[in-house]
Parts: structure tokens; sequence; C-alpha cells
């Protein structure tokens, strides 16, 4: 296999982790910060891969493995709560679920 | 014998305690055989125990009762003892003797009131107190009575407490003497530090080895007591409560604001008489204090229309001949004068409280007159009983009592002319606003009907004291009228310390003649003088009351001569004024700052709850941020 | 090889900010597998295989699939959607959270540049051996997400009932 810097599969998860951190952040659309966060959780497992690949270990994929598990898991759960948001309130504007206001 | 000693304070405490839990339960003349019977026993027993020391003295003439040790902290170990001598034994005859007489004439008196019960209790556990107060063995002991009799003299000032103006005479009462205890609390304090007991007797001894005549120690000890004195015997300053205290039912001023817990102070003094011959300034103050006040309540006693006031001004002034004869150390006259006096003021405020039982609650003696023929064993008892306050010659107690005062005052090594002479002017005085009450109550025109008349409960006290009143005196006879000192001697144990007073130099019979037919001329003056004024021409006193400085003079007077408006002004307003302005407490200040500041920061975070996910994880990411910066950075 | 790494590491940064930025949800979401389609190809360069299947598989086939149903559900069409997107980013909206992200990635650069030293990633590691791994050493962790995927099962089945009792009435259903 020919080699990558480490460093350079790093810095992609990196800036792929700031991006996703951007878009949940900035959209208040519900759907697009749950797809922001599919991007953070994939740019964290990307690191781990990279590592992995680091130091030929299996690990990392692993961990990758674990992380698209609880990614499934979550998605499910926060698309059904979207779903249920939106029959509620009719909008998917995530500031309008603020009843929690101190 | 002298063993059956705990039971005299122990019968009326039991007697207490039954009224409190049993008191609805037994019935009206349950109660007053429990009540009565109690002081009853006691002041049998008190009988007995004076007989055996009599026939039989304990060795020292004196007996101790250690009932149980209270405290044992170190070297401080108190006990529940109680002391016997003459001195306490004289306080706990009057105690028992003439409380038993003012409880069976209370059975009639009170015979109509609801609160029977309650009525007696209190006089119970008041005996009680004041037994423990004058039988204690060491001053802690002491102090438990003293402050119960406060206690209860609150309780029985304010007996009928739904009239609000009793209830703040009681707090008046109370708030006043508990000036003269925190002082008297002061001394007992730096007896404690400075001698290492409040045994009674080791105290004395202690004092009398340790301290040098005139010490500082001891005038600032005998002055702290003396404060202590001067507020439950109702003297200047601070004898303001004791008018006042007329508030309670009449039996109550007869026991209490008469005869016994007003002269707890003169007891005290007697009882620490070593400290006071130590201290001889202090021996002065307690000499001025009394001249003053018998002068200054004498006054008074003048313009006074409530008979029950009357006897309360004249009873500051007799308790202020008593601290003279303190001051000049003429201890045994002193306690001689508080016998004499405990019955004939407990007489004349029973007398007079037959007076205003028939007449249905009238005490204005204006309102009287005539009283004399429609009741005429009360004006007969009544007067035996004035006769003795104003000293009437040879066939009265209180001339004999008085007499040795005087005499005291101007021959002892303490005495000084003036104070002999404030005594004499007393003298005059008292006899003359006696008799003007005597005549204008009890002659005259009748101006109020006698609604029911005493039975015999009521009466038969009367008569007890009565002759009490009048031979009581006889146990002491001037040197010159067969010399008789049964008193003085009975009494030289308990002062056997007061070298001064033993060694009391004979000044002949001539100067004590002189001065008796001084007094005694003064006296019937006095009642001459209200003769004149009050029944024969009383349009002299009208036509002087027509001008203005004289109605004036005659308010001042009424109103005591103004004490009670000088401390309002100058302790009570000053007081109310910063409660007033201090009630939200400046110390809570501080407290609301915190408050304050906790409110601001809750304020604050609240602000940053806003209830937006987005807003949360912009805050964790933040967060974050500056975590991994000082890692990175640092 | 390292130049698909490169041209992939491209492509997935590139359509990641079309994801953020798409007002139409339906584009979004397939910029998203794009970006997701990229990360596999980057998995794939360094020598993860196993991960870049999985990757394809679960992450491009299965969550995407869910993303577009539920846009489907929720029947929110292209043209008063994207109005209300437009409405919804305001600048005074967007530019702290961004500002925030720059300096996080400013961050990343800092740490991952100055760290020096460069070294050389990318040695195969085969499915079996991952299997292996996995079943042998984190054979704990399995059976954990095992636990985790039955609780996002359940959770989503309880959520998308229709007729959830609404909140007023107490929401033990």
């Amino acid at each position: 296999m020919t080699s990558v810097p480490m460093d350079h599969g790093l810095l992609l998860a990196g800036l792929l982790f700031a991006v996703g951190l951007a878009g949940v952040l900035v959209r208040r659309n519900i759907l697009y910060v749950l797809m922001s966060l599919e991007i953070m959780m994939n740019s964290a497992a990307l690191a781990f891969v990279v590592a992995g690949a680091r130091w030929s270990q299996p690990d990392g994929q692993i961990v990758f493995i674990f992380i698209v598990t609880v990614a499934a898991a979550e998605v499910a759960v926060g698309l059904a709560l979207v779903y249920q948001m939106f029959k509620r309130m009719k909008t998917l504007d995530a500031d309008a679920a603020s009843l929690m206001r101190g | 014998m002298l063993d059956l000693l705990w039971l005299i304070p122990a019968l009326p405490l039991a007697g207490f305690l039954v009224l409190l839990f049993a008191g609805e339960k037994l019935g009206k003349s349950g109660v007053a055989w429990v009540g009565a019977g109690s002081v009853g026993i006691s002041a049998l027993i008190a009988g007995l125990l004076k007989w055996t020391f009599l026939t039989s003295p304990p060795e020292g003439h004196h007996f101790t009762q250690a009932l149980w040790t209270w405290l044992d902290v170190g070297a401080f170990k108190p006990e529940i003892a109680l002391y016997l001598d003459p001195l306490s034994l004289v306080m706990t005859l009057v105690v028992t003797g003439v409380g038993f007489l003012i409880h069976l004439y209370s059975v009639g008196y009170m015979h109509d009131d609801e609160d029977y019960s309650r009525f007696f209790a209190c006089m119970n556990l008041f005996v009680f107190a004041m037994l423990i107060l004058v039988l204690a063995d060491n001053l802690l002991l002491l102090y438990v009575g003293w402050e119960g009799v406060g206690l209860c003299s609150y309780l029985l000032i304010g007996f009928w407490y739904k009239d609000p103006a009793n209830c703040k005479a009681a707090q008046k009462a109370f708030i006043v003497t508990r000036v003269g205890d925190t002082a008297m609390a002061l001394g007992f304090f730096l007896l404690v530090t400075q001698l290492g007991t409040l045994q009674v007797q080791d105290l004395l001894e202690r004092a009398a080895t340790r301290w040098e005549p005139g010490s500082g120690m001891a005038l600032a000890t005998a002055l702290l007591l003396l404060g202590g004195a001067v507020g439950k015997s109702g003297q200047l300053p601070l004898q303001t409560w004791l008018p006042d205290a007329m508030a309670g039912p009449t039996p109550v001023s007869a026991l209490i604001h008469a005869a016994t817990m007003v002269t707890a102070g003169v007891y005290l003094i007697a009882r620490t008489y070593v400290i006071y011959t130590l201290a001889p300034a202090a021996m002065a103050a307690v000499a001025v204090v009394g001249a003053l006040t018998l002068l200054i309540a004498g006054l008074a006693a003048f313009a006074q229309s409530d008979i029950k006031r009357v006897l309360a001004y004249s009873t500051i002034s007799q308790i202020g001949y008593m601290f003279l004869a303190l001051g000049v150390g003429a201890w045994s006259a002193a306690m001689f004068h508080f016998m004499t006096h405990a019955f004939f003021k407990a007489l004349l405020f029973l007398a007079a409280g037959s007076v205003i039982y028939a007449l249905h609650h009238e005490q204005n003696i204006f309102k009287m007159g005539g009283i004399r023929k429609q009741l005429p064993l009360t004006y007969r008892t009544f007067l035996i009983g004035a006769s003795s306050l104003a000293a009437i010659p040879f066939i009265t107690s209180g001339f004999y009592s008085k007499d040795a005062i005087l005499y005291q005052a101007f021959t002892s090594e303490h005495g000084h002319f003036l104070l002999w002479l404030a005594g004499a002017l007393g003298a005059l005085m008292t006899s003359a606003y006696t008799f003007r009450m005597v005549f204008i109550a009890f002659f005259g025109e009748p101006k109020t009907h006698v609604h029911h008349k005493p039975g015999w409960v009521m009466n038969f006290p009367l008569l007890a004291l009565a002759f009490l009143s009048t031979v009581g005196g006889f146990i002491e006879l001037p040197h010159f009228m067969g010399h008789a000192q049964f008193f003085a001697d009975f009494m030289a144990p308990s002062f056997a310390h007061a070298a001064g007073h033993a060694a009391e130099a004979h000044h002949g019979a001539g100067l004590e003649i002189g001065l008796m037919v001084v007094a005694m001329a003064l006296g019937l003056g006095g009642i001459a003088a209200a003769y004149v004024l009050f029944l024969a021409k009383p349009e002299i006193i009208e036509e002087k009351m027509k001008s203005e400085g004289n109605r004036k003079l005659h308010a001042f007077l009424f109103s005591g001569l103004g004490f009670d408006k000088l401390y309002d002004t100058l302790f009570v307003n000053p007081y109310c004024w910063i409660a007033r302005v201090n009630k939200r407490d400046i110390v809570d200040l501080g407290y609301s700052f915190l408050a304050a500041v906790g409110m601001l920061v809750h304020f604050l975070l609240g602000l940053t709850v806003t209830g937006r996910v987005r807003w949360y994880a912009a805050g964790i990411a933040a967060g974050c941020l500056i975590l991994m910066s000082v890692m990175v950075f640092t | 090889m390292t130049i698909a790494f490169y041209v992939a590491s491209a492509v997935a940064l590139f359509a990641t900010l079309m994801v953020v930025t798409r007002r139409n949800p339906v584009h979004a979401v397939l910029y998203l597998m794009v970006s997701l389609l990229a990360v596999a190809v980057v998995f794939f360069t360094l020598g993860a295989h196993f991960a870049a299947a999985l990757e394809v598989i679960i992450y491009a086939g299965a969550i995407i699939v869910l993303f577009v149903f539920m846009i489907m559900l929720l029947n929110i069409g292209p043209p008063p959607s994207t109005r209300q997107e437009s409405l919804l980013l305001t600048p005074g909206i967007w530019v702290g959270p961004s500002a925030l992200s720059v300096l996080l990635a400013g961050l990343f650069l800092y740490v991952i540049l100055a760290g020096g030293r460069s070294v050389q990633a990318g040695s195969y590691v085969d499915a079996k051996t991952v299997g292996i791994s996995m079943f042998e050493i984190y054979f704990l962790g399995v059976e954990l997400a095992s636990m985790i995927l039955l609780a996002g099962l359940v959770g989503a089945y309880h959520l998308g009932k229709r007729d959830l009792p609404d909140e007023a009435e107490g929401g033990n259903g």
C-alpha cells in the first residue's frame, strides 16, 4: 500500500469535524442539525481509522464500527423525535422547542 | 426538730404543684384548703423551729441542711442547701406567718374570682420562692428564689390580664427590677471570681480576711449588690414600678409588694453585711438612698387618691427607713422594722382590701368617706395599722422600730445628723399622709354604699395582724424603758462580724429621750396637721388648690415626682425610637446583601438558560475550545 | 493511491460544506451521501477496506435512506420550505457559530501541523484481523453495542407511534 501521512488524514478529520460543528450551530432546521451530527461522528470515526492504519492495528476499525452502531441508533431515535416534533409544533425550527427556558 | 426545715419551702411547692395540675378539679374549698393549708403548716413548722432556737439553740446559732449537690464543676460546687440562722428565721417566720394570714384572707377576698386556683397556685409558688430566697445557703440558690419571686410578682400583678393596663404594670415591674437584678448578677460574678465561692458564710469569712476595709473591690461588689436590692425593694432610682404594681389583687399587694418580696433587698444587704462594713462608702450610699427615698415617697404619698397607691408609696418610704438603718449599721434595727412593717403594712393593705371589697372595687379615697360606722371592725384594725405606720408613741410596734432606727441614725458611727433629720421629717410626713388617708376615707359623709360585709375569713387575719402590730414592738424597748433587747439579742449571732455595732457606745438616756421626744412631737404634729387640713378645715386645701402653681405641684407629686416621665424621656422613648429606626435590623443588611448577590447571580445565570439546544451546543463547543486551547498553549 | 486520498479528501470537504449550506433538504441529503462515499474512499486508501465497506453499506445505504424517508414522511416540498430556510439563516445567526467552528478548525490545524513529525499511515488491516479482534478483545463492547441498538429500536418504535399521548395529558404512554 502506498502511504499517506497520518497528519493529513487527521487534518481531514478535524476539518470535517469543524464543518459539522458549524452545521450544528448554524442551522436551525433540526433535520440539518441531525445531518451535521452525522458528519461530526463520521469525522471522529475517520480519526480512529487513520490512527489504526498508522499502527497497523485493527482497533481503529473496531471503534469505527461502534461509532457507526451508535450513529445508527442515534439517527433512528433522532428522526423519530423530529417526526413527533413536527407533528406537534408544525415546524422544524429547533429554537421553537424552547419550553425549558429558565 | 431542726431537720424539719426542708418541709417549710417544700409544702408551698407541693401546694403549688397540686393546684397547678389538679386545681380545676378540687373545687373552691379544696383549693382554699390546699393553698392556705400548705402555707399554714409551713408557718407552724417555722414557729416550732423558732421555739427550738430559743430553748436549745444549735451550735453557733445556725443550722445548715444540705439537700443535694446542685452542680459539680471543678471547684465550683454549689449545693441545694438551706441555712437557718436568726436572720433567716425571722424572715421565714414573717413570710410564712403573714403569708398564711394573707392566704386565709384571700380565701374570702378572691372567692368570686373565676381563676381561684390559678391565684392560689401563684401565691404558693411565691411563698416557695421567697422561702428559697431567705433560706438559701449560697447566693446562687438565693438568685433562684430572687428571680422566682420576681416571676410570681409579674404573674400576680398581671393576674387580671384581661385589662391591658394590668399587663403593662406587670411588665414594668418585671423590666425595672431586671435592671437591678443585672447589677446584682454582676456583683455575684465579681464575688465568685474574687473569693471563689458563693456559699454565704464562707464568702463573708473570706471577704473579711482578704479585703482591706475600704478596698475598691469591696466597694464595687457592695454597690452592685445594692443595685439589685434597690431594684427589688423599690428604692430610688428604681422605685417607679412599685406604685403601678398595685394593679394586682389586694392580697398580692399585701403579701408581695408590702410585707415580703420588696424587703428582699433589705435581706440581701443584711445577709452580706460584712461586705458593707468593709466599704463605708457603700454604706453611706445605702443610707443616702434610703433617706432620699423615704422623703420622696412620703411627698408623693400626699397627692395620691387611690388608697392602694398611698400605701404603696408608704411602703417605699418605710423600706427607705430600713435602708437608712442598714446604711448606718443598725442591722438588727432594720430587721426589726422589717418585721413590724410586715405586720402593720399587711394589716393596712388587708383592711384597705376589705374596704375595697365592701365598696365593690372602689379604690378612690375621695369616694369612700364614712366607712367608720359601716365597717367598724375594718375601721378599728385599719386605725391600728395606721397608728403603727405613723408611729403613735408607746402603744404601737412601729413606734419602737422607727425609734430604734432614728436613734441609731443619730448616734451610730456611720450615722449623721442629716440622716436623722431626713428620718424625722419622714416621720412627720408619714403620720400626716397616713392620717390624711384615714380621715378622708373613714370619716365624713358616706359617699358609696357598702355592698357586702367581709366574713370571718377576712376579719380574722385583720385581728391577728392588728394584735401583732401592737405587741410586736414590745420585744425591743429603748434603754430607758426597761431596755428590752430580745430581738437584738436574738439577731446578734447573725451579725457577729459587725464589731462596731457590738461595741455601741451608750450615749446616755438624756439624748435618747430627747431624740424620742422630737420624733414623737413630729409624729403627733403630723396627725394634728392632717386633722386640721383634711377633716376639720378642708377649705384650706380647696383654697390653695385654686392657684395654678399649687395645682401643678399637686400634679407633680401625684405623678410620683415625675420619675416615670423622666425615665420615659431618658430611656423608654429613646429605646423605642432606636427599636423603630432599627426595625429592619442593621446587622441584617449584610445578609440582605449576600441574598441580593445570590439573586443577581441567579438572574444572570438564568439568562443563559434559553431553552435552545443550539445555544447549549455552542456553550459546550466554546468550553471545549477553551479547554483545548489551555492544554495546547500551556 | 496517494492522489486518490487527496482527491477524495477534497470531495469530502466540498460535499460536507455543501450539506451545511443547502436550503433544500433533499439536496443536502444527496451531498451528505457524496461526502460519506468520499470518506469511504479515504478509508480504502488508508488500507481499512473493511471500514470502507461498512461506511458504504451502513452510512450511505441505511442512514441516508432513513433521512430520505423522513423528508418524505414530513412532506416538506421544495418551494415553501426553502423560503423558510432562508428566513432561518440570517447573518446574525450564522456568524457567531461559524466563527467558533473556524477557530476550532484553526486549533486543529495548529495542533496537527505544529507537531512537525510526519509519520506515514496506510498499512493494510484485513477484515479477518478486525473480526478476530472484535470478537475476542472487544467482545464486551459488541454486546453493549447490541444493547444500544436495541434501545434505539425500542425508542424509535415508541416515538414513531402516531397516537402518542399528548404532553399535556402526562407523557406516560
